[in-house]
């Protein structure tokens, strides 16, 4: 029913900062038990990186793979919960810096972890619908966590995008099916003026994150006649390492099939940039023929799920760019103060 | 005083019901236990709950149960005493009981505690120790639980592998009972590697946050005569000490509860090796160990040792929560002590499934609030 012919991915770019703390180094603060520790260290943006200036790092990466005159891009969509900016978009922060526009349409989404997967659906269906030949869709996140609440040891930072365009010969992959599950699921939220979010611990577990996830994954197997057997590669929203995994095995998914898009052991999780970076990380191995299976996550409720075909434009076009294991392994640890100093946490008075 | 006696029984499953409200469940429990007694009205109910007016900003539970059940009309009440509740609710209906003034009364335990945060919850139940001096200094029931330990260790010949024996003995029992929270075995390493929750306390050595609702049918001699149901006999006794632990002359002996048993045992005509069953107030695994030490099971310091040597296993001399007690079964607070006591009647009545111990003629519920300031006693004989 939703299944999308003429859509495919021509660029794609991962972007996440050079440092990294430590889940230990953060438990040594708060006194928590090195047995709990939900990852082992995650990205932490520097001082001059938000969301913006990381949307515009993996929009050029993006743009190098796709290898179009950025004036050729007619629709930005950046999905986000940290946006530098209250009111004013951070779209247009990203065509002014990589060249694209005025000729463009620009706005900011936002649905918690899966804004960036909800960003593609917008941009898919414009091209889809003729309205633009290429689209940008971004998802990136500066994450917060309050210090000390079980969300710092993951709240990180990254961005992924996608340049999407009709389907050709020098496309990386096929955009073949995609579905959103969405209920009210108030499992964690962020009202506004408020700095760090709140969250309902257990709740956001099964009735939240697994619900909304085997919900997705179940509905587009139905609707589009896929079976597991069918995709190589799976990818879901990792709030940390436990969730992805306990979701794959409810759903009889070999764990193996998760390996390469499971990134949050490594980085933490990236929010709206989360399940993306997997699937970068996906694409950068992945050989033309195989199907990944992506399913976001986003509080509140609800989790878009995609079928891509890996398509021949992957074997020229992956190196154009640094893949993601380039950025993984550029990195310098910070300590707790200096983290603290980074993400504005330090109370100056 | 005329005989008090168990003529049914309503359980739900302990679970986190996210979709499922307290009273819900509790009406659940309730319409079950109706049913079990074959009764078709009751005279008065009795409800156990203790953190409804904090997570649900629900007080009035008595007309809300009874409007809920249909059952408008009787008088109805709610019944407090910290996580011994239930057992509080349990006590003021059987004395209506006894005094003659009704011939049956349902007792309904219930608390949903996954509508509240952790932190919500942990502070919500300190409440049932002294909040202006132990909780306002930042302990919690689980603080006040591993210093006991320590000073358990200290004092006896013990060791934490001794009393980390409880949880595994009662997840043993837990293993395949579907009103259980969770129903599978764990091993003793398993417990030992598990984090520290309040050193020497692990996360394994304690009960887990659970929602839940248990119901007890209780009828006097006139009514019991004619109704089919199995039924026995209920003997209930309860005490009450200082609030902390560290204002008693001995931290580690529970007297509140040494005489409620004392009490209970009194009233039912039995003497302790009578006791066929013990269901245990296992909120942590040193208060099972302090439990069955101060009730006169087990002596000082022998209680882990006596675990090990499967003296409590179902096959033991004294089988102990043979459901898998508050650590598997699960710890609805308000509702745990009905859990208690409908699971003895299930064992007494030979209805408790593949977890049946035959032969034993008497079993004993231990519940407590806060750290054993208040003891409820029950002692169930077969009728």
């Amino acid at each position: 029913m939703v299944r999308v012919d003429d859509v495919a991915i021509h660029g794609y770019g991962g972007y996440i900062p050079v440092y990294r703390i430590r889940a230990v180094e953060i438990a040594k603060v708060w006194g928590t038990d090195e047995r709990e520790l939900p990852v082992e260290e995650k990205t932490v943006a520097g001082p001059d990186e938000d969301a913006a200036t990381m949307s515009v790092e993996a929009a050029r990466y993006a743009l190098r793979r796709a290898g179009i005159n950025p004036k050729q891009i007619g629709a930005i969509h950046v999905g986000s919960e940290s946006k530098p900016y209250a009111v004013k978009p951070t779209g247009t922060i990203v065509a002014e810096a990589i060249g694209a526009g005025p000729k463009v349409s620009a706005s900011d989404l936002e649905f918690a972890c899966k804004a960036g997967t909800e960003a593609l659906q917008f941009v898919a269906g414009l091209v889809s619908s003729g309205r633009i030949e290429y689209g940008l869709a971004i998802g990136a996140d500066t994450a917060q966590g309050r210090p000390g609440d079980a969300l710092e040891y993951t709240a990180a930072s990254g961005a992924a995008a996608f340049v999407v365009g009709r389907m050709d010969e020098r496309a990386v992959a096929a955009m073949e099916a995609w579905t959103s599950y969405v209920t009210d699921t108030p499992d964690f939220w962020r009202r506004a003026h408020e700095r760090y979010p709140s969250h309902t611990a257990r709740f956001t577990g099964q009735p939240a994150y697994f619900r909304h996830i085997i919900g997705a994954v179940k509905q587009l197997l139905d609707e589009d006649g896929y079976s597991l057997d069918d995709v190589d590669y799976v990818v879901f929203h990792q709030p940390n390492v436990k969730f992805p995994l306990a979701a794959a095995k409810a759903l009889k998914i070999p764990l193996e099939k998760l390996k390469t898009g499971l990134v949050s052991g490594f980085l933490g999780n990236t929010y709206a940039a989360c399940s993306l970076l997997g699937l970068v990380r996906v694409l950068d191995h992945a050989k033309p023929g195989e199907r990944i299976l992506l399913a976001s996550y986003g509080s509140g409720a609800g989790s878009d799920a995609y079928i891509f075909r890996v398509l021949d434009g992957i074997e020229e076009k992956r190196d154009k760019a640094p893949r993601l294991d380039a950025l993984i392994g550029r990195k310098r640890y910070v300590s707790y103060a200096t983290y603290a100093r980074f993400r504005g946490k330090i109370n100056m008075g | 005083m005329g005989r008090v006696y168990v003529a049914g029984v309503g359980l739900t499953k302990v679970a986190e019901h996210w979709e499922r409200s307290l009273e819900n469940l509790m009406a659940e429990a309730a319409v079950a236990a109706v049913r079990d007694a074959g009764v078709s009205g009751v005279d008065a109910i009795y409800v156990g709950n203790m953190v409804g007016e904090v997570l649900q900003e629900q007080a009035h539970l008595g007309a809300i149960i009874s409007e809920a059940i249909g059952m408008n009309g009787v008088p109805a009440f709610r019944v407090e005493a910290s996580e011994a509740s239930g057992a509080a609710a349990l006590y003021s209906a059987s004395m209506e009981i006894a005094a003659g003034r009704a011939d049956a009364v349902l007792v309904v335990g219930g608390e949903k505690l996954s509508d509240g945060l952790a932190e919500e919850v942990e502070s919500a139940l300190m409440m049932g120790g002294r909040n202006d001096q132990v909780a306002a200094a930042g302990a919690s029931f689980l603080s006040l639980n591993a210093l006991l330990y320590r000073l358990y260790i200290r004092h006896h010949d013990s060791s934490e592998e001794e009393v980390a024996m409880f949880p595994v003995l009662s997840h043993e029992h837990a293993a395949g009972v579907p009103h259980a929270q969770y129903p599978f075995k764990i091993t003793l390493d398993k417990v030992m590697a598990s984090p520290y929750v309040a050193k020497p306390l692990r996360r394994f050595e304690t009960a887990g946050i659970g929602d839940g609702a248990a119901a007890l049918l209780l009828v006097g001699e006139r009514l019991a005569g004619k109704l089919d149901s199995p039924k026995t006999e209920l003997h209930i006794a309860a005490s009450t000490d200082y609030l902390s632990p560290f204002d008693r002359e001995d931290p580690l002996f529970f007297s509140a509860l040494a005489r409620a048993a004392n009490e209970a045992l009194r009233y039912a005509g039995i003497e302790r090796g009578e006791v066929g069953i013990i269901e245990l107030h296992d909120a942590t695994s040193i208060m099972a160990a302090l439990s069955l030490e101060s009730s006169g099971f087990s002596g000082k310091g022998q209680a882990g040792k006596m675990a090990h040597a499967g003296e409590f296993n179902l096959n033991g001399t004294y089988p102990v929560n043979t459901f898998g007690g508050l650590k598997a079964r699960g710890h609805p607070i308000g509702a745990t002590a009905i859990y208690q006591v409908a699971e003895l009647h299930l064992q007494l009545t030979n209805r408790a499934g593949k977890n049946q111990v035959d032969g034993r003629k008497a079993g004993m519920a231990q519940s407590l609030g806060g750290v054993a300031a208040t003891a409820v006693v029950t002692v169930l004989k077969q009728a």
